[in-house]
């Protein structure tokens, strides 16, 4: 008896429709948020993530209001963010049904941001959202979606934001995300281990040996992935059921 | 019959009270005292810090009216820190005294795994458990705490209807009497978590 790895759909928005882009650029339609929700919730995913990736002040209420919907869909932990900034803008994400909150860019300004939400909801409630990019031998924390270039290492960043009071750490690669070419192992591996806290590993997903490969050499706990999903690529059902043949502990639909 | 959920500004309420009402449960939220007295069943939801959960029990006058409630037999359920409260004290918050109706206290889990024990897991259940009926023995439950009541075979054998181990074995469904309890989820666990829900509302009934 163990914990199961996680398998975490994505939904990237841009208030009300879900989008989709390759290493963090050209965005298309990929579909109605609450349907999405709907269907996984039905299909085993173990957990939902909702991003803002627009995170523009006045489509705030919208994206407010899609996480009142997909949460009402669902009987699974829902995460939620994307341009938050304060205390305030994690309350209203809470209020509105979100489980957890990630943070993000206003962390990296200001990683006290951390705490305060941590204090308020609980460390479990808080996850920080790192995007690294490969620079030599190291990774370099990007922030405000992949477009501005930090001092930081991921893996001090990392370790910084669990002793904050981070509960979980949603690692996404930028080198890999919308490549299909699988996670990052290195990365994942390197945070995963160095860190005591959850890691959810993120982009690059295709096939159900990525999955597996994540959990079993990267150390995940958590493995997210969007458009395999969205785009019927891979059903969540039938990569748990890989998983468990692999003997890797996933919770199956009893 | 009703189900009142108390609301001191945990944030899973809302996702419990879904739950309750998606089952056909009518649900109120009471903050008062007088709200607890008049109660025919009872859930405590709780997510976050187990000192914000006593500190507003006691601020809102409501620690007594809920000990006098839950003696007089009114069927409870405690979620996650709603277990937590119901023994001596804990770890998290240890100038607080909880509600003191069940023996042990609340220790942080081991440094030894990760922390907080975030996701899916399985339960080891004892014979016998109400609320864990026709529940398949390989199910997940959804739990997200750093805190628990390391299980104690000689004090709480009676009341543990089920354990979870994650750095040590500790209570995950407690029940005694018309006093139901779990460290998980169960308004986040899926078909699993739901017929738990259910089974309260039956044995509430």
């Amino acid at each position: 008896m163990s914990l199961a790895h996680r398998i975490i759909p994505c939904l990237d928005t841009d208030g009300e429709r879900v989008v989709k882009g390759v290493n963090f650029v050209a965005l298309r339609d990929a579909g109605d948020p609450v349907a999405l929700a709907r269907r996984y919730n039905a299909e085993g995913a173990d957990e939902l993530v909702v991003l803002d990736i627009a995170a523009s002040r006045d489509r705030r209420p919208t994206f407010l209001e899609t996480i009142r919907k997909v949460a009402a869909e669902l009987a699974i932990p829902l995460t939620a963010g994307g341009g938050i900034r304060t205390l305030d803008d994690a309350r209203a994400v809470v209020r509105a049904g979100a489980d957890k909150v990630t943070v993000n860019t206003a962390a990296v300004l200001r990683p006290g941001l951390i705490s305060e939400l941590s204090e308020e909801f609980g460390s479990q409630a808080v996850v920080l959202a790192i995007d690294a990019k490969r620079d030599g031998d190291r990774w370099r924390v990007m922030t405000t979606g992949g477009r501005v270039s930090t001092d930081l290492e991921a893996t001090s960043w990392a370790t910084r934001g669990a002793e904050l009071g981070a509960g979980e750490i949603l690692l996404t690669s930028m080198d890999r995300d919308g490549t299909q070419s699988g996670f990052d192992v290195a990365l994942t591996a390197a945070i995963s281990k160095k860190v005591m806290v959850p890691v959810i590993a993120s982009g690059g997903a295709r096939w159900p040996q990525h999955f597996a490969e994540i959990f079993c050499e990267g150390a995940a706990d958590a493995a997210l992935a969007a458009s395999i999903f969205h785009d019927d690529i891979q059903s969540i059902r039938s990569l748990k059921e890989f998983l468990a043949d692999q003997k890797i502990q996933v919770r199956l639909p009893c | 019959m009703k189900i009142s959920l108390l609301d001191y500004g945990a944030g899973n309420l809302p996702s419990v009270e879904r739950a309750l009402q998606r089952l056909g449960a009518q649900t109120e939220r009471i903050s008062t005292s007088a709200g607890v007295a008049k109660a025919s069943a009872l859930v405590l939801p709780g997510v976050g810090h187990y000192g914000a959960l006593i500190r507003a029990l006691d601020r809102d006058g409501l620690r007594e009216s809920l000990i006098d409630a839950i003696r007089r037999g009114v069927p409870f359920l405690g979620i996650c820190l709603g277990l937590q409260a119901l023994f001596q004290k804990s770890d998290e918050a240890p100038d607080l005294h909880g509600l003191e109706i069940l023996p042990g206290s609340v220790r942080v889990l081991s440094r030894a795994v990760k922390l907080p024990h975030m996701g899916w897991d399985q339960v080891q259940a004892k014979a016998g458990s109400r609320l864990l009926e026709g529940i398949d023995a390989a199910a997940y439950f959804y739990f997200a705490h750093s805190y628990a009541v390391p299980y104690c075979a000689e004090k709480q054998a009676l009341e543990t209807r089920a354990t979870c181990s994650y750095g040590g074995e500790f209570v995950a469904v407690t029940e005694k009497e018309k006093i139901f309890a779990v460290q998980f989820h169960p308004e986040k666990s899926g078909a699993a978590g739901q017929r738990v829900l259910e089974n309260f509302l039956r044995t509430a009934a």
